[in-house]
């Protein structure tokens, strides 16, 4: 389609820059931005990973052996933070900054040096963050969430309040920059309903992002005043509410754990119809299940306090609504099946994650309805059941998108071929020992395990020794994927094609692997038939 | 499967007052309502299972019947409107199913009226203390306690203190964690409504045999009720984190019959007018400095 405009840029006079410090530290450029997401993400990974391998050994048997309870608590407050602000949304970001502008035709982001800072905050607020952990009194420990009054009794709460003020500016700044980027960025001819939906689906993000990490800001902010300047927004005995920290902070959290999977649905929407090589089944279906998701998080977010003693018919609302989120989210799994349907399957590795995807995050939806029935709530309600719960849609929902995403894009960014044989080890790995590490807890909670706790009656030993071995072992492969990055990256021989899968579908494969430092320096004609899905016409 | 149907079936129709090893499902309870999560559990977890194998069983037919290897190529349609009608429309009958079942059993749980028995519940770092308010229509004068770890758990459970929770037993049950000094004692067969509260932080009392966990929140008041069929001993623990000891505060629940709890009340009473009672402690700073002590 674009090969004029592409082969322009071999003589580009404005490559990359020579000097390191310029090129990382100073760009401006959304691929080495992207990467510079995507290499924070890991190594933030990484370094979350380690709290749960520590959390897992820990609880390989009742009895204390390792950690002090308060450090455990640490760790499980730490490993949350860590994963989901460090981990998982700046991956997702380094995934739409390399792949938004390549995909509807743009030359860059839309504020490129507003990219470079919403980068730049984040590897300074998340030293803040863990430097708490060598700081006299040490790191939070009152869970992710950091209800009050015990995230009060915290000594380092101010450094972790300034970190999340940090992180979210980032998240604003870089949600600010993919909207003003797919709305006003897009090549001629790339209308709206012909985006791919992983564009779809980042754009609705975006405004999800924009509309609730300032509630998170005045949350913490509100705790920041009641330990420091003497307000009782959430201390009773001034007349404030505990509760309402609740309320406020799960109208954050709520939208936040879609901000952590819509992005997912949009890379499984993409890597499901290339490897099927038949176009996504029901497109505008797939559109409207993200925007009818992204309306319903907000008015769900008390069936995280179903156990704080809300009024009856605040509990009936959440219930209803909560469970009217699974008819979206069923139309998505059932469309992706559908999409495989009368295709052409071949199964390389980014549509191993993908398969993984969908059949491990339909189990953690499963639980999740379970979950939205208030009585069987008042059971599951902080036990195990919900750490299996939330660990099936973020691990081997979001992290296996994650990771899928990355093989299918790979090729692109580094020009090379990955090793599919690694890759395929590193595949079946994972997606055995995360079942053997995850499903026991379903047990564990049903059994009446509570969680956040270091220690357990020995009547909870067997299923946690299989979960720990599980963790011990998924973490392990980890390090295979770790393998396969740089092999690519610097040592693979094999060069990948323009069009690096035979079913790929887009703009992005019509540029050359590795993507020049600069694409679609002038726009790209579109046709219609190369894009990734069919039914726009219909 | 067979295994876990083995399983079921042996473990189905004991009501179990602790967890056990190797225990898959929630157990039905003991009390007048704890069926009612335990059968939504079930039939939600029954409509989940027979959805999961049609949709992963489509999905694993289409993996083998469309590979490329095997020689098929790729059909061009992306639209089935009746297939997308049938697939939102069958969801939501079952979802409609379930709402009714869980409404009519959150609206019988949230009546908390024509209770025979208050007891008042007020948690700490890390303790619970009960608080008899009154029984049958009369007030009960100053009986009220702290229920804490038992001294033999916590010995155990201290960091490097090298020995074994297996041999935290009493009588032949393993009660490492879940035992506690004085544990809160109620009648059978008595609707008993809970005032639970907190001096502190927010903790939240858990008997899983009574089939519900309600937080207990400073400055707030919350009511729930039971009615224990059974005389026995219910063991739970705090459910919401609350500290550095929040695995460490375990609740014990033991149900007396009718006429066993009356002599046990005024056992208590007549004991209460000899000693002066402990001071209840309201102050929570000086209670968590008296616990650091």
């Amino acid at each position: 389609m674009s090969y004029a405009a592409t082969h322009d840029q071999h003589d580009d006079h404005h490559g990359a820059p020579k000097s390191f410090f310029q090129r990382w530290c100073m760009s401006t450029n959304h691929k080495d931005i992207g990467t510079l997401y995507l290499i924070f993400a890991l190594t933030m990974f990484f370094i979350g990973g380690s709290f749960a391998m520590t959390i897992r050994a820990e609880l390989f048997k009742p009895g204390l052996q390792l950690v002090q309870p308060y450090f455990f608590n640490e760790l499980t407050t730490m490993h949350g933070l860590v994963m989901i602000f460090g981990a998982i949304m700046p991956a997702f970001v380094g995934l739409g900054n390399w792949m938004i502008p390549m995909m509807v035709g743009a030359p860059d982001m839309a504020l490129p040096r507003m990219n470079n800072l919403s980068f730049w905050i984040l590897p300074f607020a998340f030293v803040l963050l863990l430097s708490t952990l060598f700081l006299p009194g040490g790191g939070p420990a009152g869970g992710w969430t950091m209800y009050p009054p015990l995230s009060l009794q915290s000594g380092s709460l101010a450094y972790v309040v300034f970190a999340i003020h940090l992180m979210g500016i980032s998240s604003i700044m870089g949600a600010i920059n993919i909207i003003a980027t797919i709305l006003n960025m897009r090549a001629p001819g790339m209308d709206l309903l012909k985006m791919p939906v992983f564009v779809w689906s980042w754009l609705i993000t975006a405004f999800l992002l924009i509309a609730v990490m300032p509630v998170l800001a005045g949350a913490v902010t509100m705790l920041l005043t009641d330990k420091y300047f003497d307000t009782s927004f959430f201390n009773p005995g001034g007349g404030g509410d505990p509760v309402l920290y609740q309320h406020v902070f799960w109208f954050f959290g709520h939208p936040e754990v879609y901000i952590m999977i819509l992005p997912a649905f949009g890379i499984i929407s993409e890597i499901v119809p290339t490897f099927s090589r038949k176009p996504i089944f029901g497109y505008k279906a797939m559109v409207f299940a993200l925007a009818c998701i992204a309306f319903l998080s907000f008015i769900v977010w008390a069936h995280h306090m179903f156990a704080v003693g809300l009024p009856l018919g605040a509990d009936i609302f959440f219930m209803y609504a909560t469970m009217l989120i699974s008819i979206p989210t069923g139309v998505k799994v059932f469309n992706w099946v559908t999409t495989m349907w009368g295709g052409s399957l071949t199964f390389e590795t980014p549509m191993l994650f993908a398969v993984a995807f969908i059949i491990l995050f339909t189990i953690g939806g499963f639980s999740g309805l379970m979950l939205a029935l208030v009585p069987a709530d008042f059971q599951y309600h902080d036990t195990y059941f919900v750490v299996a719960h939330f660990h099936y849609v973020l691990v081997t929902g979001a992290l296996f998108a994650i990771i899928g995403a990355t093989y299918y894009w790979l090729p692109k960014w580094t020009g090379n071929m990955y090793s599919e044989f690694w890759g395929k080890v590193h595949f079946w790995n994972s997606v055995i020992w995360v079942n053997v590490l995850f499903f026991p807890q379903h047990f564990l909670g049903l059994a009446g395990m509570p969680r956040r706790i270091p220690d357990y009656n020995v009547a909870f030993a067997n299923f946690n020794m299989i979960s720990s071995i599980g963790g011990f072992l998924f973490g392990a492969s980890q390090l295979v994927f770790l393998g396969v990055l740089i092999h690519c990256a610097f040592f693979s021989k094999k060069k990948a094609a323009d069009r690096v899968w035979e079913g790929a579908r887009g703009l992005e494969w019509t540029v050359p692997s590795p993507a020049p430092h600069h694409t679609f320096d002038v726009p790209p004609v579109i046709h219609d038939e190369e894009l990734a899905h069919g039914d726009v016409h219909a | 499967m067979a295994a876990a149907s083995l399983a079921l079936a042996s473990f189905g129709g004991v009501a179990y007052a602790a967890p056990h090893p190797w225990q898959l499902n929630m157990e039905p309870g003991a009390s007048t309502w704890s069926r009612v999560p335990y059968d939504l559990n079930n039939i939600s977890l029954a409509v989940c299972v027979v959805i999961g194998i049609l949709v992963f069983g489509a999905m694993f037919v289409a993996m083998f019947r469309f590979r490329k290897s095997r020689g098929a190529v790729a059909e061009k349609w992306s639209h089935n409107t009746m297939l997308e009608v049938v697939w939102t429309i069958v969801p939501v009958i079952i979802l409609v199913a379930l709402a009714y079942l869980s409404t009519g059993g959150l609206t019988s749980w949230a009546d908390t009226t024509g209770s025979q028995m208050t007891v008042k519940v007020t948690g700490y770092q890390w303790k619970w203390r009960y608080d008899y308010v009154s029984y049958l229509g009369q007030p009960i004068e100053k009986v009220g306690f702290m229920s804490k770890l038992d001294q033999q758990s916590d010995e155990t459970r201290q960091l490097g203190s090298g020995m074994d929770p297996y041999a935290v037993k009493v009588g032949d049950e393993n009660t490492y964690l879940l035992n506690v000094d004085k544990p809160l004692v109620v009648p059978v067969d008595t609707k008993i409504r809970f005032a639970i509260t907190s001096g502190d932080v927010i903790h939240s009392w858990w008997v899983p045999a009574f089939g519900w966990k309600l937080d207990a929140i400073p400055g707030i008041i919350n009511g729930a009720w039971t009615n224990i069929k059974t005389p026995g001993t219910y063991r739970g623990q705090c459910a919401e984190l609350c500290g550095q000891d929040h695995g460490f505060m375990p609740i014990v629940v033991v149900a007396k019959s009718k006429a066993d709890f009356a002599k046990w009340l005024s056992e208590q009473e007549a004991e209460s007018k000899k000693a002066p009672p402990p001071p209840a402690p309201f102050d929570a700073a000086a209670q968590v400095a008296a616990q650091r002590g």
